[in-house]
């Protein structure tokens, strides 16, 4: 097919991805950590509590 | 601790503001309505004055880790087919890289912010009007059906354009999906290819399009079509992020920011989907869509014009649009918080 290109392997690339990738996983764990820690006091602050949000 | 950040992010404070502040909007948005968010993120860099190799690489990356975050969370919930997500990933790659290329081409010429900028205001026009008419009309097409999720797979009834699909197009080899649908390799790949071109043409997850396509087409379930989609713009969105890294049209300093903000919002989106019913949200969501074709159009005449009012106009409006939506979203699950918590309180006394 015209005009198609062909990954070839570039380390720096590779890095900047991973990176990405790396920072996406460690937001999912953070957060769900957080919301775990903080999530019922902070529901408890804006709704008054009893809440399963 | 700033002075780190500002060093990672290689911008100013008051961009790294502007950047997390409407990650955290696009992905309560993601989150929200299951698609849509990443749409903005790429005409607001392009308001933004950065070149169209540059926004759309980074709008793709940003879209490759929401996807992640959120693929982890579907695979939770068994909402994932793996084989059809595996076959769909081939169609897709060829697609995006097709796109991918017709952008640097257009580049070349001179011609590439001027078309994304076109498609852009139809496809967002378009399919804004056709949100915000279902909702009106009170028909569940223009997003996540939000009480099905606890339905059973084998309860969804294949749409009748998918049954019409199945049993005309039978091209060998035939595969099996979750749900008992029986369909042709063959139209599989065609949806991933068209989905994949848009998606690597305008730097977008392509969700918008693929989640009815497969739906309609395909004919899978609700919740596996947003599940495997999500785990198809896993790949799609690494590969396309990978391609235009390649070519330094991915900005870390961009979408690291934007990633932190929406790793929240998406948490806090996909929370309020448990207590709002989307309904109630879908027209503000199609308003959003067609303030953003409008944002965008203007946008492009204030450049055409050599106008900067017209183009500060036309990013406000795109911002402020995807604000509003997502502060009735937030407005609308306190507000159903403090009404339940009240109702129970009452039934207690």
């Amino acid at each position: 097919m015209p005009g198609l290109e062909v990954p070839t392997w570039d380390p720096e690339t590779a890095l900047l991805i991973g990176t990405i990738l790396l920072e996406a996983v460690i937001l999912y764990v953070g957060y769900g950590v957080l919301e775990r820690l903080v999530g019922p006091h902070l529901m408890e602050f804006l709704v008054g509590g009893g809440s399963n949000a | 601790m700033l002075d780190t950040l500002m060093g990672i992010v290689g911008g100013s404070p008051e961009m790294l503001a502007l950047f997390i502040g409407f990650g955290l909007v696009v992905g309560l948005l993601f989150g929200f309505f299951g698609m849509g968010g990443s749409f903005l993120v790429t005409p607001a860099l392009l308001m933004l004055d950065y070149p169209a190799s540059v926004a759309v690489g980074s709008g793709m990356a940003f879209v490759f880790g929401t996807a992640v975050i959120a693929t982890l969370k579907h695979h939770d919930l068994g909402q994932v087919d793996y084989k059809l997500g595996v076959i769909m990933i081939a169609g897709t790659t060829v697609g995006i890289e097709v796109g991918r290329a017709s952008v640097f081409y257009l580049e070349d010429l001179g011609l590439a912010d001027g078309i994304i900028s076109v498609v852009y205001v139809f496809l967002l026009g378009g399919i804004g009007l056709m949100i915000t008419r279902e909702a009106l009309k009170g028909d569940d097409d223009g997003g996540i059906d939000h009480g099905a999720v606890d339905k059973d797979l084998s309860e969804y009834e294949i749409p009748e354009v998918a049954k019409r699909i199945q049993e005309t197009v039978r091209i060998p080899p035939m595969v099996t999906l979750r749900g008992d649908v029986r369909v042709s390799a063959w139209v599989i790949t065609a949806v991933a290819f068209s989905t994949g071109l848009l998606s690597g043409f305008l730097g977008v997850g392509g969700g918008f399009i693929r989640m009815p396509a497969m739906i309609y087409a395909i004919g899978v379930p609700t919740p596996v079509a947003v599940g495997t989609d999500l785990f198809e713009i896993v790949f799609s969105g690494g590969i396309g992020s990978y391609l235009y890294g390649q070519s330094g049209g991915v900005d870390l300093s961009i979408v690291a920011p934007l990633l932190f903000g929406s790793a929240l919002g998406a948490r806090i989106g996909s929370a309020a989907t448990a207590i709002v019913d989307s309904d109630d949200i879908k027209i503000y969501f199609g308003g959003m869509l067609l303030a953003g074709s409008i944002a965008v159009g203007i946008g492009e005449i204030g450049t055409y014009l050599g106008s900067e009012l017209l183009e500060t106009i036309g990013l406000f409006l795109v911002i402020g649009a995807a604000v509003v939506v997502a502060g009735a979203i937030v407005f609308t699950t306190l507000r159903s918080l403090r009404a339940t918590r009240s109702q129970t309180t009452v039934a207690a006394d």
